[in-house]
């Protein structure tokens, strides 16, 4: 077991150092962060150039800046925003927040949809719920998710006027955008489900649970869905990436002050520390829930830590 | 155990799945490729005179006009060129870079082995959306760039699709008596092991190409992909965005479009893995 978690843990930190390095390279190509901030103002000679430079940091030699961004990760200081020195990891401090609660409300809508869902289809296999989920789950997979979300705002902000069109206030502006990721999400999970539900309804204990009498309900909620569970939590890990990334997307339609708005505005300003750092905290994140997930895994089922 | 009337039920939905999908994917790929004789203007000709015609109203504009009186059926017909080429070109490529390093990982083992699962690790760590904000910073968008983009963001797939399917190849009775009588490794790659990763692939290429059409619109949509002057349905999107309250045909369209041409490919897939797939695991 120690093996095991010790194994995993390195491969995790082995892979935030291979992306902080490949994101710190690729955006030092991006262009001058100087002649960016010196735009608009006026004329600009070499020394002046020279001097913001030195002012932002970027005049020292990759190596010495890279590190010290790793150093600046432990202590979570990220460094300051190019464009007005706010410091990056008060930026982060509130974009992180509306995108993770975003993500959750997205999971949320997600698990109440696909489960039920997915187990009505395992249990009338060929008949006409499981094809009409089926169907609903290839419309789903085939949406772009920034339309659907352009379509739901048509829908029920501009139509209905039931929800607020956009921003990022209370609960009401959460609805659109999590049922937009949530439905998104339902599509893949919902086969699943499915599929899972169908390996586990022919296993030896669910029919000993029916062989009980027990009804049901009781059988598939209580004893095959709890089977299920473990295969569900490890896809939830490969879908993180995957989530985070549509959020991303969808925050430009709902103009949502997360992760992604943050970072298409540093990119328009070549704001270097702050697009590294959204890039770098995303990324963590991914590989911690997935190495999460995998000790989690490990603790639940004996057999996976052998391996 | 399955009984008679589920799996001719089960058969029956997967007829339907090929048909479906063939004619949603047929016709918009004809429509794309006779665009230019049906609607020799691209869709550019602007008439403010008739400006946000609404659809259905007039048979000069089936779909109505956008807010610069240019045609919206036109342009959703000329704009599928960017989504299908994009799509293919990337499919394509990715399948050669991907196929070739899953080739050489699953049957040398060894340091190539290790790196590529490395890179694995490292691209399912990096949303690809974040991925494609750096990579356009550094090189700009375009429509190669796009290709480019996709093939080295999609090409890991194919890559571990195949690297998985080697290894448990290799082990098998003909390929270990094709070595033993000595045939060159070149020849075991090209001539025994090619041929039975043929299947899988071209499932994984089809389902590629429908989401590397959702990629592509969506960076076109956020103003990254492809140049925003060229008519495609997410530069289209993009530009109705402010537009949404007076005129929502403009926004709705177009998505449609996307909406259906990846829905015809989804159904294809999934209907060339049943059909490929002799074990049935995925129709049960």
């Amino acid at each position: 077991m120690i093996g095991f978690l010790t194994k995993r843990i390195l491969q995790a930190i082995f892979t935030v150092l291979v992306v902080t390095l490949v994101v710190a390279f690729a955006i030092r190509l991006t262009g001058d962060p100087a002649l960016i901030s010196a735009q608009g103002g006026g004329t600009v000679t070499e020394a002046d150039l020279q001097r913001i430079r030195v002012a932002l940091g970027v005049d020292r030699p990759f190596y010495v800046q890279y590190f010290g961004f790793l150093k600046g990760l432990l202590t979570l200081d990220f460094g300051r925003s190019f464009v007005g020195g706010t410091p990056v990891s008060q930026l982060i401090g509130t974009a992180l927040p509306a995108t993770l609660t975003l993500a959750f409300a997205s999971l949320f809508v997600s698990i109440v949809l696909s489960i039920p869902l997915g187990v009505k289809a395992a249990t009338t296999r060929g008949k006409w719920p499981d094809q009409a989920i089926r169907i609903f789950s290839l419309i789903g997979l085939s949406f772009p998710n920034f339309w659907l979300a352009t379509m739901l705002v048509l829908l029920f902000a501009i139509a209905l006027q039931w929800l607020p069109p956009s921003g990022y206030d209370g609960f009401s502006s959460y609805i659109m955008p999590a049922v937009t990721m949530g439905l998104i999400l339902t599509a893949t999970n919902v086969r699943l489900v499915r599929t899972t539900m169908l390996d586990t309804l022919r296993s030896q204990y669910v029919m000993v649970a029916r062989a009980k009498g027990l009804s049901e309900t009781k059988v598939l909620y209580k004893h095959a869905l709890r089977n299920c569970a473990i295969v569900l939590l490890t896809f939830l890990g490969v879908q993180f990436g995957g989530l985070l990334g549509g959020i991303v997307v969808v925050e430009r339609v709902f103009n949502w002050p997360g992760m992604g708005t943050l970072a298409f505005d540093a990119v328009a300003a070549r704001d270097y520390p702050v697009l590294q750092s959204v890039i770098t905290v995303l990324s963590a994140l991914i590989i911690g829930v997935n190495l999460l997930i995998d000790l989690a895994y490990g603790l639940i089922d004996p057999r996976i830590r052998t391996q | 155990m399955a009984n008679a009337t589920t799996s001719g039920r089960l058969n029956r939905f997967k007829a339907m799945e090929f048909v479906v999908g063939i004619l949603l994917f047929g016709t918009i790929c004809l429509a794309v490729l006779f665009a230019p004789l049906l609607f020799p203007d691209g869709g550019t000709k602007i008439d403010l005179a008739a400006r946000l015609t609404a659809p259905f109203q007039s048979f000069a504009h089936v779909l109505g006009t956008d807010p610069l009186g240019r045609d919206v059926l036109a342009r959703v017909v000329t704009g599928g060129k960017v989504s299908l080429v994009v799509g293919f070109a990337s499919v394509v490529g990715s399948i050669f870079v991907g196929v070739a390093m899953g080739l050489v990982a699953g049957y040398y083992r060894g340091a190539w082995d290790a790196l590529l699962m490395r890179f694995v690790d490292v691209q399912l760590a990096l949303p690809f959306i974040l991925l494609a904000i750096t990579f356009f910073a550094i090189l700009g968008g375009s429509l190669i760039n796009t290709i480019v983009l996709l093939i080295v963001s999609q090409c890991v797939q194919y890559a571990r699709l195949v690297r998985g399917s080697v290894l448990s190849l290799r082990e098998r009775e003909f390929i270990l008596s094709a070595r033993a009588i000595g045939v060159a490794d070149r020849n075991i790659i090209l001539r025994h092991l090619l041929p039975n990763l043929l299947g899988p692939v071209i499932v994984l290429a089809t389902l590629n190409f429908a989401n590397n059409i959702l990629l592509e619109s969506s960076l076109t949509f956020l103003g990254l992909g492809v140049d925003p002057t060229i008519p495609s349905w997410g530069g289209m999107l993009a530009d109705a965005r402010t537009y949404l309250q007076t005129a929502w045909w403009v926004s709705v369209f177009p998505g449609l479009a996307i909406l259906l041409t990846v829905l015809g490919l989804n159904l294809l897939g999934d209907w060339l893995r049943d059909s490929l797939d002799p074990t049935g695991r995925t129709s049960r």
